[in-house]
């Protein structure tokens, strides 16, 4: 088990996400959204639909008289709700107050994805949040458009693991020329914390992806969380980047260059991604991390050209 | 001002006096008029507020229902499949209690593409918690729209003002565009208190205040629906008493449930939206050849006015309900309520015609007239309209069908 050897420079004594609330043993939702708020502050109207989050945290925040406002809603209808609130609040002459969509893969990848790509689109005064635990995993570990290749779960049990490669948002989001997208994953909280703080200072549409492992989904012990998050970045599954308006790519972490079997294998999800598998897994990894050096090899100078 | 506009442009005219600070809307055949008329107003400099284009129905009304949510008066507009479209949020917003105004214009759901006028679109929703007028004229358009912001905000619902699509939104006619000076009089700035309000809160940080949760309340389901279905009840009260409020101001209204040259009328028919107009005609008509008959023209459809409903039927020998729409397998929705309304023997009967924007005719009404006075005792199926003259003009029985 490997420890955090970040500096947590930019932590906060405020707690919100403080028991009871419904999270599972190890949940990387539940440190993504403590993370985020103790960095954002209480000045938040929290937008969540169904999903893992919504129920846990709205029941923390509720026991324990926490001052963050949520509202509830469909599934698919995160971004243009928490746009329509940010409307009405600048109408009623409130210009501070944050609005957030925290949503999960599957509201963000698949139901609400045409919503997410039009609030990018009108530039919405949002931070759009999206959780991935790589599955529909409140309702019991469906397949999402953001579960990975060859993995199993629920729809595709042991004999018929998913054939289709994960969908990359990042890039996507950032084609629509928004102002910040980020990646940020539990396993590194100083970088999360001060991209959410980065994101707060920044106006328009702002997209943060956090990838949130999750045990029971993936099928490993609650106490690998925070190891498979540093894996997933550090195996170059997940890297760490920013791009701000849509062509400034900044990568933030160096991956150690530690093969992505390390971080497959304490998986039991990625039981049919065998050694003959490996190798094609460990090349589009390879060939995933190229494009993005490739994207951020664009000089800043270029940065304003799109916008 | 007298001004000669279409009932899209009468729509974005009520929306235009009540002020929204927000409107969203996505065009759909045939009310694009309407979110354009509105977008012109806006660029203006009429209104004031903010003016979105989104990417869907479900977005339009998802993006008010936030703007609801946080305490300001918002308008939307939609039709036929933009209305199916946006079912699941039309749930949420009647569930969250918002006084949200929409316009829909009436038109079938495919298939087969239909772009003419149908009501099945609004009547399909009438399950959704939403407060439901239809209208008959372009002036009543623009009136309802503006009553429907007060009927809105006194009982915290959402109110959906339906006109039929073409005969309506696309016909133009002269309506009196009211003085802004006496729509203000009428409709008070929107006060949000009534709905718990979440802006006004996180504005203000009250620690000792509990957190919103707006939206979610799992264990309180039941009650909330108990809640929104008394609110429904009342709503019957508080329309009516809008609409008091409305004439004594401008001197015209319009009632729930309208009686046109009944008192010595034996039949009366029930007819609804644009098709009542053709209906009056045929009863001056036929009250001119000496036929004991009468128009009762419904206004509201939910909450359903049952009470007045049959104060204005019940003592007539023959009933005959005429509407644009069917729920395949039983009959006529209109006929279904009415029937449930006159709970007694009373011999109704239901046509259904008009459904894909067929004209309903003076001639269609007569003939359903004459139907019901000729034939005892009324059949327990629709009796559709204008089938056989469509059959025989039609290559009806000539067309096959290629099986690939």
């Amino acid at each position: 088990m490997t420890t955090i050897d970040v500096p947590l420079k930019y932590t906060s004594t405020d707690e919100y996400i403080k028991p009871p609330h419904g999270f599972c043993p190890g949940c990387g939702a539940a440190l993504a959204i403590r993370y985020f708020l103790k960095a954002i502050g209480d000045k938040v109207i929290l937008v969540m639909p169904p999903g893992c989050t919504a129920p846990s945290v709205i029941r923390a925040l509720e026991h324990n008289g926490e001052p963050i406002d949520t509202v509830g809603s469909p599934f698919g209808n995160v971004a243009f709700i928490a746009a329509g609130i940010k409307s009405g609040l600048i109408a009623k002459g409130d210009t501070e107050t944050q609005v957030i969509g925290w949503a999960g893969d599957g509201a963000t990848f698949d139901i609400g994805f045409s919503a997410v790509s039009a609030a990018a689109e009108r530039n919405d005064d949002i931070i759009y949040v999206c959780y991935d635990n790589e599955a529909y995993q409140n309702t019991g570990n469906q397949r999402s458009s953001a579960s990975p290749w060859r993995t199993i779960n629920t729809t595709n049990p042991p004999g018929a693991p998913k054939m289709e490669f994960k969908k990359d948002i990042m890039t996507i989001m950032a084609a629509h020329v928004i102002p910040y997208a980020a990646t940020a994953t539990v396993g590194f909280p100083d970088d999360l914390m001060r991209k959410a703080q980065k994101a707060k200072s920044i106006k328009g549409f702002r997209f943060l992806h956090i990838l949130t492992p999750c045990p029971s989904g993936w099928g490993f012990p609650s106490h690998l969380t925070l190891e498979l998050s540093r894996l997933a970045v550090d195996t170059k599954v997940f890297p760490l980047f920013e791009v701000e308006d849509g062509v400034n790519f900044v990568i933030n972490r160096q991956p150690k260059g530690i093969p992505p079997s390390k971080y497959t294998r304490p998986q039991q999800r990625f039981q049919y991604l065998t050694d003959e598998f490996l190798l094609e897994f460990e090349r589009m990894t390879e060939q995933r991390w190229k494009r993005l050096l490739f994207l951020a090899g664009y000089k800043k100078k270029d940065a304003k050209r799109l916008r | 001002m007298i001004k000669v506009i279409t009932g899209n442009e009468a729509a974005a005219y009520g929306a235009l006096l009540a002020k929204p600070e927000v409107i969203c809307a996505y065009p759909i055949t045939p009310q694009s008029r309407i979110p354009e008329q509105l977008s012109e107003f806006y660029a203006e400099g009429l209104l004031k507020g903010k003016f979105v284009n989104v990417e869907s129905e479900m977005a339009a009304l998802g993006y008010v229902t936030g703007a609801s949510i946080a305490g300001v008066r918002v308008f939307t507009a939609t039709s036929s499949q933009g209305l199916a479209w946006m079912h699941e949020g039309l749930h949420w917003a009647a569930g969250s209690r918002l006084p949200i105004v929409m316009a829909n214009v009436n038109r079938p759901l495919g298939a087969p593409w239909n772009l003419t006028c149908g009501q099945i679109d609004s009547l399909a929703q009438r399950d959704t918690g939403w407060i439901q007028f239809y209208c008959e004229s372009n002036q009543e358009i623009l009136d309802t729209i503006i009553q429907a912001y007060k009927v809105a905000e006194s009982i915290s619902l959402p109110v959906m003002v339906c006109l039929d699509g073409v005969y309506l939104s696309y016909l133009s006619e002269s309506v009196d565009i009211p003085e802004q000076e006496k729509v203000d009089e009428y409709l008070p700035p929107y006060d949000p208190t009534r709905r718990a309000l979440l802006g006004e809160r996180t504005l203000k940080r009250h620690k000792k205040h509990p957190p919103q949760k707006d939206g979610y309340d799992p264990f309180n389901f039941t009650g909330n629906r108990y809640e929104l279905h008394k609110l429904e009840i009342q709503c019957l009260e508080e329309a009516a008493r809008a609409n008091e409020e409305f004439r004594a101001i401008f001197g015209r209204g319009y009632p729930l449930v309208e009686e046109y040259k009944c008192d010595e009328a034996d039949v009366v028919m029930v007819l609804t939206g644009s098709a009542a107009g053709t209906g009056r005609y045929v009863i001056d008509e036929l009250q001119k050849k000496g036929y004991k008959v009468g128009l009762v023209k419904l206004k509201m459809f939910r909450p359903f006015p049952a009470e007045l409903v049959r104060k204005a039927l019940s003592g007539r020998k023959k009933v005959a309900v005429i509407e644009r729409d069917i729920s395949p397998g039983q009959c006529g929705i209109f006929y279904q309520e009415i029937k449930w309304a006159l709970y007694n023997n009373m011999p109704i009967y239901g046509f259904v015609g008009g459904l894909g924007g067929e004209d309903i005719s003076p001639k269609l009404i007569e003939k359903a007239i004459m139907y019901t006075i000729e034939n005892d005792p009324p059949q327990q199926e629709a009796i559709w309209l204008g089938l056989e003259e469509k059959r025989q003009t039609d290559d009806y029985d000539r067309r096959t069908i290629k099986v690939y």
